[in-house]
């Protein structure tokens, strides 16, 4: 996985609570068998009308926004299915930051997972963020979100910091803990 | 110290402790078509193997035809797909039910009637709706691709332990055949919101839940994640026992296990939760939802609600109301049951079992679906489907002009060919009214499998309480 240290970017707007992995890449796109080339379906019913021509008013399709880093979204962001694909065609389209008031849990995972960064912010910051146009950098090392003047700090689990920063393996990770692992399996039944 | 079920069950199954998170062991690992071909290319990437075979169970549900089997998959993309799980499953030495198998079925659904799913495990599938098995008194969660992966080559998971989240649920339903279990959660969904369970497991509790079948407390448990919850749980009983009794997979010695199982798995007097909600199922209606999310539920006797009440003052909630209506092509004022419906789902594996179909099946008997309304029936499983056949119930339904089908995920997702076209209004017993989620420009209502069976023979949504439903 790719080490993720410092973003900075102009970050897109998606002014909508509750946006689902169904939005996010709906279903229609889930039968390919690798995890690359998502990218195209992100957001698609949204992003283009029949025939794959795109919705001019969809903020994707918005030219000040074409290489944006940074998600801004709003509350219960990546609810529903458990589909990685979701994370997927974030990642594959671009985007490595998603900021949110909050997230869903399996989302939150999958995101890390996949070397994305989702970061939970108070209501205010949020607000501030989509109000502000020039780029906002966003950095992991020392948990700061800065933009326009503004400083902000954001938490994160250690463990997801560790991963992310140094882009590790966390099957490999598990598997210093074979020896436990053993030995749980003897004891326990069923 | 006093423990809840879930502290219980979580503390059992640590293996090792590690900056404020827990490797915990999965003892039941359930793999499909659509989240696993990645994760089965990232062990042969890195030369891992599947740890614990005899562990993991794999099914085809979620992209498979519901029409003749017999026939060849038209779909390519869902035929290199399933092509993949069998290829998968042979190259790593993994149980599977496939097209062909009498035990093939929504994976929630055959989990529970093989026994693979037992009180007081740990279970995961890359479906959020895994949260279903819980019904039984086991800790089970949805998971992403990676996880699967993860799980594959370690048969364990690193999990920040959730907070716990009591719902008691009391009462006794006047109408219990029209007021259902289906009716029961969407009403709770309604009142705690989409993210009301988020970083929380849910346990059920209450003299109502306790009456409940084991299917009703499943179609319970399923729906937890419509609340945001990473699982949801009831404590087993002499029903769970019962149920799972002489199951394929269960255990040998299954009264052993039923002593252990009924001696521990429970909440502790005196234990805390993190969260508490009280819930009366007394005087519920029976639920439709008008929305583009499960919280966007109302009962049949309401009206469309209007975004800024809906809203109770919050901007984003009443803007999120006005975009859904649009979507769903509805105006605020419009009676529940004014609404007209063209397509009647029931399945899934929130609806889709034997008890799902009985009830149904009592609404339809004798009478004829609506002109206007194409209707299906897609059983849960190859054995929901032979049970009841075995009852007649295919008969009946096809006698009123239904579809009887194959056994998947069907149109709950749309993932196969059975999807609403652009417009489309359907009344399914499904999870999720989506935008987009039974086809693009499909428009879903989640009802209980008794209201789906109603609107599929009026054209419409009624009150099924003005029904004879005993």
């Amino acid at each position: 996985m790719q080490p993720f240290k410092k973003i900075k970017s102009i970050a897109t707007p998606l002014d909508k609570v509750n946006v689902d992995t169904d939005q996010i890449v709906p279903k229609q796109f889930l039968k390919l068998i690798q995890r690359t080339g998502f990218g195209q379906y992100l957001f698609y019913d949204w992003r283009f009308e029949k025939g794959g021509i795109p919705k001019k008013d969809f903020v994707l399709n918005d030219p000040a926004y074409q290489n944006s880093r940074i998600l801004l979204a709003r509350d219960n962001f990546g609810c529903g299915s458990s589909r990685e694909h979701a994370v997927w065609a974030l990642d594959d389209y671009g985007f490595r930051v998603v900021i949110s008031t909050s997230f869903a849990d399996i989302f939150y995972n999958n995101c890390f997972k996949n070397g994305i960064l989702p970061i939970r912010v108070p209501d205010d910051v949020l607000e501030k963020l989509f109000s502000i146009k020039s780029e906002i950098e966003v950095d992991l090392e020392t948990q700061l979100i800065k933009a326009d003047g503004i400083s902000v700090s954001f938490p994160i689990e250690p463990h997801w910091k560790k991963i992310l920063l140094e882009g590790l393996d966390d099957i490999a990770m598990t598997l210093l803990h074979e020896d436990q692992i053993v030995k749980y399996e003897r004891t326990h039944k069923i | 110290m006093s423990k809840t079920l879930f502290e219980k069950i979580w503390d059992s199954h640590i293996v090792t402790e590690e900056n404020g998170r827990s490797l915990l062991y999965v003892d039941r690992h359930l793999v499909h078509e659509v989240t696993s071909p990645q994760a089965f290319d990232g062990l042969r990437l890195n030369g891992r193997k599947v740890r614990r075979t005899d562990l993991t169970f794999a099914t085809m549900d979620h992209n498979v035809p519901t029409s003749d089997r017999s026939l060849p998959i038209i779909d390519q993309t869902s035929s290199t797909q399933i092509k993949a799980l069998e290829k998968n499953c042979k190259e790593f030495g993994i149980t599977l039910f496939d097209i062909n198998s009498p035990n093939q079925g929504i994976v929630h659904v055959i989990g529970p009637e093989l026994g693979i799913t037992l009180p007081g495990t740990t279970i995961v599938c890359g479906d959020s709706h895994t949260s279903t098995h819980g019904a039984f008194g086991s800790l089970a969660f949805g998971i992403g691709t990676s996880d699967v992966e993860h799980v594959l080559a370690t048969q364990c998971i690193m999990m920040e332990k959730p907070k716990t989240f009591e719902i008691n649920i009391k009462g006794k339903r006047k109408n219990p055949h029209a007021v259902t279990a289906k009716d029961i959660i969407l009403s709770i969904i309604k009142k705690i919101g989409t993210a009301g369970g988020t970083g929380t497991v849910i346990e059920y509790r209450g003299d109502t839940i306790s009456e409940l079948t084991m299917e009703q407390r499943m179609t319970i448990c399923n729906m937890s994640i419509e609340a945001g919850a990473r699982a949801g749980l009831i404590a087993p009983d002499e029903k769970t026992f019962q149920y799972l009794r002489g199951k394929k997979y269960a255990p040998e010695n299954y009264d052993d296990y039923v002593n252990l199982w009924r001696e521990n798995l429970k909440t502790d007097s005196g234990a805390q939760f993190d969260k508490s909600f009280t819930f009366s199922a007394e005087n519920i209606a029976p639920q439709v939802s008008w929305g583009t999310n499960p919280a966007m539920t109302t009962d049949v006797t309401d009206i469309v609600p209007f975004p800024e009440e809906y809203g109770k003052g919050n901007p984003e909630e009443e803007k999120g109301a006005t975009k859904a209506l649009q979507y769903m092509g509805l105006k605020p004022g419009t009676a529940i049951t004014d609404i007209v419906i063209d397509r009647v789902f029931i399945g899934s594996c929130t609806n889709s079992r034997l008890e799902d179909l009985t009830e149904a099946a009592k609404v339809v008997k004798g009478k004829k679906v609506s002109a206007k309304v194409r209707a299906m029936v897609v059983p849960g499983s190859q054995l929901v489907k032979k049970n009841a056949e075995a009852l007649g119930l295919d008969n009946i339904f096809k006698d009123a002009g239904f579809e009887w089908r194959e056994s998947g995920c069907s149109m709950c997702l749309g993932m196969n060919p059975d999807i609403l076209a652009a417009g489309e209004r359907c009344a399914s017993t499904s999870n999720r009214n989506f935008e987009g989620r039974q086809g693009t420009g499909g428009r879903t209502h989640l009802v209980s499998p008794v209201m789906a069976a109603a609107a599929a023979i009026h054209g419409h949504f009624v009150d099924v309480r003005e029904l004879d439903l005993n």
